[in-house]
């Protein structure tokens, strides 16, 4: 029998788990545990500068990996910091755990230093969270929290450890168990077989179908599956933002991604089209327009492990819950054996029209002699790094611009925060990559304002050694803001311009980096070429870009989904 | 339309407040909630009254399935079912006005389960609109306090929500 501290046995918990890294910041009521920490070497510790970045990290790791996170913070400020993360990783149903020291058990709601009631704060953006209320139960607690966090619809779990839990001097015996079981648990693991050859006959009779895939393809691990029954249909797909990845961009099928700035001919297709297969999607608002106007003539299949994403926003004709691999495979299954087979001249005509859209607009942008325009730095990025870097953004012009232009050909290497919008997560989630993928480009694109937001982390990156390449695109404003403000408010810039930028080279460089600027549309290949040549350092890379260019294509607000401005003077 | 939801739930600290925060953070309804442990002490058995388009009904369920610590739940009115909630009234009884209190909480089988010179506290339970019929047959002037439990339901015939 091995007697442990409840110190002790939550790292060991975490060894009998797998965790290899956590990402965290320690405080007075996390101490016993980062004693605890400090005594083992198998799970490595990351320190942060603020506890927000620890959760993107954790966040940027579990999107590349689809392994889930952890992390590691003090109760009061310590946990409070890191909701953004936690919300963040909520919207996206990303997997992990986050460890919050609390306040002894016995100062609970005494308005103790530090204390702060994380499972109430927290309670509205994760999965599920957990307290400790004896220290024999923190193995089980620990098992308990990751099987949440990533099964059925992933999500974060935060545990809230009083400290008089982990106290040193109190040993109790150390069971890891094997299996957990919840009765009020119990994610699909299967989806039901009748829906799904329903779905499949309906598929075959289409005469303009079109397949809508999201994250949910990436976080199911599906995209062999959908690649397969794609090809094997040969019909248009499209996908979220969240979604890119699942389907290779390069093919000929792929679309591009849809909604709110997608391309001309995803949105045309979709509004189009007489059947709808959603994969792992939630028609977000950024993806439907008005929903009342969405798609009038389709009829909708949905697959999502989530039940509660069917039939949300937009009715499913055909519902199916189940995991989307699972589910995928037995459509593939049944598409091969079905003496059904697509309507080739109603396919073929179908293609027609679509290459047609494809023709009209083609993510075409003006150029100008002299001013870099951003969409050409990603192009370039994309050439140079031939599409094969781990991207990860920030919120804005920049992540739009990111998405539209880098074609992205497999799953896990486009990360950014699709559902909150959280400028900051950029450079910390890029981290989280760059530590397990050492030999993989890593890029972090982003703007003046977001990277600001959490800038701090330059330190970490030179502390463990972690050489991303922040591409900064700097158009001296609050991007998207502005943009919005030059198309709903007549160009009033409220608030949205930069002021007081600081020197990022300098800056760059006080954190002993590199900092190159590029501001000279000539020099923008061959520097971008040099950065990327400094495989062992973390490159600041500002690049003053055209202030004025606008994302495009843009939905027409409150119209439907076919309903676009094209460039600032035209509108479909 | 109104709904009544049972809803078996694991009898743990803040498994309430999910479902509380849940109605709240998704800007649904509640009209009223009771909840209490059953015969299994491990489990809570909650009743909600809400109202709501089908649709909203729909993600009411599916999103109060997905709390983990949700074991089980029905939607009442989808069949039949009774539903019971108890009041207790505080009215001035001073006079002739005695006499005629006296019959109406005959009328509506209430009793009157305390008595001062001057006031009635009766308790009467039954669905929600004969509670309100009540009231109103007494006429509000008379009422000095309510206090109403909320509805609590179960279905009719062989129907059971157990585990």
């Amino acid at each position: 029998m091995e007697l442990l501290s409840g110190a002790d046995m939550l790292i060991r918990s975490l060894q009998d788990e797998g965790i290899e890294y956590i990402y965290g910041y320690p405080g007075g009521a996390a101490l016993h545990i980062y004693d605890a920490l400090f005594r083992q070497d198998k799970v490595k510790h990351i320190l942060v500068r603020h506890e927000q970045a620890a959760v993107h990290m954790a966040d940027g790791y579990a999107r590349a990996t689809g392994k889930p996170g952890t992390v590691l913070v003090t109760s009061g400020p310590g946990a409070t910091n890191t909701i953004t993360g936690i919300a963040t990783a909520f919207m996206d149903s990303i997997p992990m755990v986050v460890l919050c020291g609390q306040v002894a058990s016995t100062l609970i709601g005494e308005d103790a230093f530090q204390e702060t009631d994380m499972i109430g704060v927290s309670r509205p953006v994760v999965k599920h969270n957990l307290s400790v209320r004896h220290p024999e139960e923190i193995p089980e607690v620990i098992r308990k929290a990751y099987y949440i966090a990533s099964t059925g619809r992933p999500g974060p779990v935060v545990v809230d450890i009083p400290k008089d839990m982990t106290t040193p001097n109190e040993r109790y015996e150390y069971v890891f168990p094997k299996k957990i079981k919840l009765r009020s648990y119990n994610p699909a693991i299967r989806g039901h077989a009748g829906q799904i050859k329903k779905a499949v006959d309906m598929l075959l009779a289409a005469k303009r179908p079109i397949i809508y895939a999201g994250g949910g393809v990436i976080l199911g691990k599906a995209s062999g599956q959908l690649t397969e029954l794609v090809r094997m249909l040969g019909y248009p797909i499209t996908n979220t933002l969240m979604g890119i990845g699942c389907y290779p961009a390069s093919d000929k099928q792929h679309l591009g991604w849809l909604g709110m700035h997608g391309t001309y001919e995803s949105n045309m297709a979709m509004h189009h089209s007489d059947l709808i297969l959603c994969v792992g999607a939630r028609f977000d608002d950024r993806v439907t327009n008005a929903t009342e106007k969405f798609c009038p003539g389709a009829r909708i299949v949905h697959i999502d492990i989530d039940p509660a994403s069917i039939s949300k926003t937009i009715d499913a004709d055909v519902p199916i819950v189940g995991p989307v691999d699972a589910v995928l495979k037995e459509m593939i299954t049944l598409v091969k054996e079905s003496k059904e087979k697509p309507d080739a001249d109603a396919i073929a005509s179908w293609w027609k029209q679509i290459d047609e859209w494809r023709a009209f607009h083609g993510m075409r942008y003006e150029t100008s002699p002299d001013v870099i325009k951003p969409q050409e730095v990603i192009e370039a990025l994309c050439r140079l790094t031939k599409g094969e870097a781990f991207v990860t953004s920030d919120v804005g012009q920049h992540q739009m611009f990111a998405a539209q232009y880098y074609k992205f050909d497999k799953p896990n290497r486009w990360i950014n925060s699709g559902g909150l919008g959280t400028m900051g997560f950029g450079l910390p989630a890029a981290m989280g990559v760059k530590l397990t993928h050492p030999d993989d480009e890593v890029l972090c694109i982003t703007g003046e304002g977001s990277i600001q937001m959490n800038i701090q982390e330059l330190s970490t990156c030179n502390q463990y050694n972690l050489p991303v390449k922040i591409i900064n695109l700097n158009n001296q404003a609050l991007g998207m803001v502005k943009q919005w403000q030059d198309m709903n408010y007549e160009s009033r810039h409220s608030q949205s311009y930069m002021e007081s930028l600081p020197d990022f080279i300098k800056l760059a460089e006080a954190y002993g980096h590199v900092g190159v600027r590029i501001d000279r549309k000539e020099d923008l290949e061959t520097k971008l070429k040099e950065v990327l040549a400094m495989k062992d350092r973390l490159v600041f890379v500002d690049i003053y870009v055209d202030r004025f260019e606008h994302v495009y294509p843009m939905q027409v607000a409150r119209g439907s989904m076919k309903d676009m401005w094209l460039s600032k003077t035209e509108r479909v | 339309m109104r709904r009544i939801i049972s809803v078996l739930l694991e009898n743990e600290p803040g498994a309430l407040s999910r479902v509380v925060g849940l109605f709240s953070q998704r800007n649904y309804n509640i009209e009223t909630l009771t909840v209490a442990p059953t015969e299994d002490e491990t489990l809570s058995r909650l009743t909600v009254t809400t109202t709501g388009s089908d649709k909203v009904i729909e993600q009411i369920t599916k999103q109060l399935n997905k709390l983990i610590e949700v074991v089980k739940l029905v939607d009442l009115t989808e069949g039949s079912h009774i539903e019971r909630e108890l009041m207790l009234v505080k009215l001035k009884a001073t006079g002739s006005q005695r006499a005629e209190i006296k019959r109406t909480v005959d009328i509506f089988r209430g009793q009157i389960v305390d008595v001062t010179s001057s006031v009635y506290t009766v308790q009467l339970a039954g669905d929600s609109d004969k509670l309100d019929g009540f009231i109103q047959a007494v006429g509000t002037s008379g009422v000095l306090e309510v206090v109403r439990t909320g509805v609590s339901g179960i279905a009719r015939g062989e129907k059971v929500l157990s585990l």
